[in-house]
């Protein structure tokens, strides 16, 4: 998007042909506020209304089993993969001056996002974890 | 007021000469109240008269002689020998080629400038006479209209630093004294420009442009009154 050196009307037209960067803008604004109340609520439930020390293993497969927690947990991923990949995309293009560095990092910094999102989920949705905390118990691992 | 003793050290550059950028040392006396522009032509016209600036008006509108004096970009001619104290560091804009000394390639601002459109547009048949605008429908726009085009404000901006295609905040402070004129109709076509990927959407809202406009524009608040003009319209 921003190799491009638009220096006449006519060029800067050109390169203009869709809202994305005013989306993305805008999805910035709206992402960094629902993450705050989302980021903030887990907090509050694992250290305040949770004391920390009861958390062990039975705790987090007996959330993880709560389909309510679990869809917190996914837009919790989604909005702090999309905020922060994004942010991390804005850093690049602005700072990194060679388009060819710049179309690179852009590269690894996708797969690896990518990576990690589809590693989230696996690990919210994949797994019943009633049955994992039974499978883990039968092969004498202790938690 | 009695003259004080001053040090002066200017980044020098000859491309044609010089492999790199060196530091030229200068001790003078000044008065407190003397201009550091002032101060420079005493240096070019009595002690070196290599040392190559621009300046046209000296009084602070014509913004020729922008560059950064002591860390800050401000104009040589608008700010005094009293206010820097006794030394006095003085290096070209940054983020523009330097084609001598403190004289540095203007083309790229002023294209970004050119894309904007910076004319009133307005295909409707003139009236018999003005294109009548009210008092306030005037001061909507009355601050982005105090820009002189010095370029302090772009070349403040760490965006414009590295990546040199950004459209810049000059360019948007002067789309802004037009997308608010009451008259003007060219919105949908400085849009498209400020739209692209290289334009006002790379604001990271530093606040660096608004420190160092000399004619205290609220550059940074034009930007986002352009951004929400935007976003509301559905650009």
């Amino acid at each position: 998007m921003a190799s491009a050196r638009p220096r006449t009307y006519a060029e800067a037209r050109e390169v203009s042909t869709t809202n994305f960067e005013l989306a993305w803008w805008v999805f910035m604004r709206v992402s960094g506020l629902i993450l705050v109340f989302l980021v903030f609520g887990h907090l509050w439930v694992n250290n305040i209304l949770v004391d920390p020390a009861d958390i062990d293993y039975a705790y987090v497969v007996n959330r993880l089993a709560q389909p309510g927690v679990r869809i917190y947990n996914t837009f919790l991923l989604f909005f702090a993969m999309l905020h922060g990949v994004n942010g991390l995309r804005y850093s690049i293009e602005d700072y990194t001056k060679r388009a060819s560095r710049r179309f690179w990092y852009k590269v690894i910094l996708y797969t690896v996002s990518a990576i990690i999102f589809v590693l989230g989920t696996m690990t919210l949705w994949a797994f019943t974890y009633e049955e994992m905390g039974a499978a883990v118990r039968a092969i004498g691992v202790t938690p | 007021m009695e003259p004080i003793e001053i040090n002066v050290k200017i980044k020098r550059f000859n491309p044609e000469a010089d492999s790199r950028p060196y530091w030229s040392d200068y001790t003078l006396q000044a008065r407190p109240s003397d201009r550091v522009l002032d101060v420079m032509h005493h240096i070019k016209w009595e002690v070196d008269g290599s040392l190559a600036f621009r300046r046209s008006c000296a009084h602070g509108i014509c913004g020729s002689d922008a560059m950064l004096i002591n860390g800050v970009n401000r104009l040589a001619c608008k700010v005094l020998v009293k206010d820097l104290g006794n030394r006095i560091v003085i290096e070209p804009l940054r983020g523009l080629e330097v084609k001598k000394d403190l004289i540095v390639d203007m083309d790229s601002f002023f294209d970004s400038f050119k894309a904007v459109l910076p004319f009133l547009i307005n295909d409707d048949a003139p009236p018999p006479a003005e294109r009548l605008q009210s008092p306030e429908e005037r001061a909507r726009f009355d601050e982005t209209t105090k820009c002189i085009l010095c370029a302090a404000c772009t070349t403040s901006c760490p965006v414009f630093w590295t990546n040199g295609s950004y459209i810049g905040p000059a360019a948007i402070v002067n789309a802004h004294r037009f997308i608010f004129d009451s008259r003007d109709k060219g919105t949908a076509q400085r849009i498209d420009v400020l739209n692209a990927g290289n334009g006002l959407w790379r604001c990271r809202t530093a606040y660096n442009c608004t420190e160092a406009c000399p004619r205290d524009i609220p550059v940074t608040q034009a930007i986002e009154e352009v951004r929400r003009a935007m976003l509301f319209r559905g650009a």
